[in-house]
């Protein structure tokens, strides 16, 4: 096989992994600080929906960036007020915040199907870096939302494992009643990160909306939110692997499209079935895995935080 | 600021879950949540109370109305069972849409592979095939949930999509009906292989299946030894283990079951309704599924109170598509509705007290 055609799949990969990715940021973060959101594909399809809008009425992808963005905060709000200050079960919570999203991206989204976007977000080329063979042109010819991704794996990486409010976040995840102790405010600290969480989950769904389409389809992130939640786990809370992650599900999705050009004659539902296949067997293997090697989810997650019973 | 909102006011623990909350909280979440949906229908200029009344007519004004919502109850009370079930262990079974496609497939197979076989066989083999072939793809994430506990909320909702793209494979594919005019459908079924309706109505069989389906699993669950030990089981695995119970059989027969019952759903909508297995049987029974266990509170008689309320909000929804809603204003409906049931639930279990300012709440 040509060297070019892999350097391409490689290259699409990194673009259809980037809103898994960014999704799956988010989840993590919120996930961390003891709080499971299962409203990721609600929370993406609103922030696809608004960003295109945003982006249809201004004429500027940025704008609809920031409207995504914001669009998906808001979301996690609900989700935070109802698991957070109401202690509502947070599986159920964030199954409504899925079907709620879904509903509301269908309804304000129905006059926007099939528009053309007329500026979206264009290949930036990184100059130096995307001269590089082989790792240029997968890496470094794309969108400034995928630099943005890259820069907020690393910027993640620092703040989880570097710095002291890194640290505090996982203790509340952990342990809420000791950080309670030692002075740190659960709650508020809940709320930021599960609203943190939701506008990554906004930006993702914007990519797809700008970037990836770009354009507005019902139900268009197709259960790539529940995919990021399963790469959470897949990547043990961590930023680096999260990415590596998110690069290899890109390319299994787009490895689909490419199986033509190999020969391979395989009927598309087939395909279009592989990323879900793929990703229920990696959270197999992962689970086993992670059981042995004691890299476990945060010991909080899905349990509100009460005082009165600490 | 929203995380201190409760400041002031304290929250005391009741005695016992409150039997009025019980009743009145998922009234309200009902009223509530569509009040919370007219926001947004209201900023797409539209009045939500003129859209709420279309939709109660459209839904209970009328007699063909009120067949269409009982029709849709159907798999609505039998997917909610199937949720139902599974959420009682603890089980988040949310993969019931995918169990009804599958047994959809699994009863069209037997439809289309006997055409020659009288309504006494082929019916009950559809039926039994049906819920075969959903209770496989409830089996199918509950091997690993018990084994190696792998998250089933994932597991179950990816084999969604794992099964509808199966079915579209057929429909679009090797079963496609060559007399469709090219529309994704398989041919139609024989006479035998559909269940008889009531009168004039689309009402069919289906639901005297959905009925005998909450009356055994009512009696099952509350005055079997099984039924306790799923309860059991559910709040906590050490001690269904330390009784005796075998908590992964437990699983791994719940999942069974609760994938099959919504395998029958999926057998009574191509048997009853559609009557030839195509794209896009179901508007999301199994999602709708969801909300309408927890409103209910998991109790398979108040599933079928709310299943008709639900599938009045379905046709409903089908009644105001005509004036240019789009099919997804019922799930943003329901997502809302769901919003306040779950977060209604806190008022159950505390009742709020104002003990002043100053002290934590």
């Amino acid at each position: 096989m040509e060297q070019s055609i892999w350097i391409a799949i490689l290259a699409s990969g990194i673009i259809a992994g980037t809103p898994i990715l960014l999704a799956a940021l988010g989840e993590m973060l919120t996930e961390l600080s003891g709080v499971l959101n299962l409203g990721v594909e609600g929370m993406m399809l609103v922030g696809a929906v608004t960003g295109f809008m945003v982006a249809l009425d201004t004429g500027q992808p940025w704008w609809g960036l920031v409207a995504a963005i914001v669009a998906g905060g808001l979301m996690a709000l609900i989700h935070a007020f109802l698991t957070i200050t109401l202690r509502a079960n947070q599986v159920v919570s964030g199954l409504a915040l899925t079907i709620f999203g879904t509903g509301l991206s269908g309804y304000i989204g129905k006059s926007l199907i099939g528009l053309p976007l007329p500026v979206t977000f264009k290949p930036v080329f990184l100059p130096g870096l995307s001269n590089i063979p082989i790792l240029g042109p997968i890496l470094f010819q794309h969108d400034l939302l995928v630099y943005i991704s890259y820069c907020l794996v690393a910027l993640l990486w620092f703040f989880l494992f570097r710095m002291k409010k890194g640290l505090e976040l996982r203790s509340v995840g952990e342990n809420p009643s000791a950080a309670d102790l030692a002075g740190i405010n659960v709650f508020v600290m809940r709320y930021i990160f599960v609203i943190a969480g939701g506008m990554l989950a906004g930006m993702a769904g914007a990519y797809l909306s700008l970037a990836y389409a770009p354009s507005w389809l019902e139900n268009m992130t197709a259960g790539r939110g529940w995919i990021a939640v399963a790469l959470v786990i897949f990547a043990t809370w961590h930023p680096g692997k999260a990415f590596l992650g998110s690069f290899l599900f890109g390319t299994i999705d787009v490895l689909g499209f490419h199986m033509q050009n190999f020969g391979i004659l395989i009927p598309s539902f087939f395909l279009k079935m592989l990323p879900y296949i793929i990703t229920i067997a990696v959270l197999i293997l992962v689970t086993r895995e992670t059981k042995t090697r004691r890299v476990a989810a945060p010991e909080a997650l899905g349990i509100p935080y009460n005082r009165e019973e600490r | 600021m929203l995380y201190n909102l409760l400041s002031g006011w304290r929250l005391e623990k009741r005695g016992t879950v409150s039997q009025v909350m019980m009743v009145v909280v998922p009234l309200l979440s009902i009223v509530v949540g569509l009040a919370f949906a007219g926001i947004f229908i209201a900023l797409t200029d539209k009045n939500p109370i003129d859209v709420y009344l279309l939709m109660l007519e459209g839904a209970f004004g009328s007699a063909y109305g009120l067949s269409e919502t009982v029709v849709k109850a159907v798999p609505l009370i039998l997917c909610s069972l199937a949720v139902a079930l599974a959420f009682r262990m603890q089980l988040w079974n949310i993969g019931a849409e995918g169990q009804l496609y599958m047994g959809a497939f699994g009863a069209t197979w037997v439809a289309l592979s006997f055409p020659e076989w009288p309504a006494v066989l082929v019916l009950p083999a559809m039926a039994a095939a049906g819920f075969i072939a959903g209770g496989i793809w409830g089996l199918l994430p509950a091997i690993p949930r018990a084994y190696f506990k792998v998250n089933e909320t994932i597991t179950t909702l990816l084999m969604n999509y794992i099964g509808i793209l199966w079915v579209d494979y057929l429909v679009y594919g090797p079963w496609k009906d060559p007399k469709g005019l090219g529309f994704p459908i398989t041919a139609p079924f024989s006479e035998a292989a559909i269940l008889p309706a009531f009168g004039v109505t689309r009402i069919h069989l289906g639901l005297a299946f959905a009925l005998a389906a909450v009356l055994v699993l009512y009696i099952v669950l509350k005055y079997t030894r099984w039924g306790f030990e799923i309860r059991v089981s559910g709040e906590s695995a050490a001690a269904a283990n330390y009784a005796g119970m075998n908590y992964i059989k437990n699983i791994l027969l719940v999942m069974f079951i609760s994938g099959g019952l919504a395998g029958i759903a999926g057998m009574t909508e191509v048997s009853g309704i559609t009557q030839r297995l195509q794209h896009g049987i179901s508007p999301g029974y199994g999602y709708s599924a969801i909300i309408i266990a927890w409103l209910a509170r998991l109790h398979p008689v108040a599933i079928v109170l709310v299943s008709v309320v639900f599938g009045g909000l379905l046709v409903g929804g089908f009644s105001i598509q005509t004036s240019g809603f789009p099919a997804a204003t019922v799930a943003m409906l329901q997502g809302a509705i769901l919003f306040f049931v779950v977060g209604g639930e806190i008022f159950m279990q505390y009742r709020l007290k104002w003990v002043g300012k100053g002290r934590s709440a």
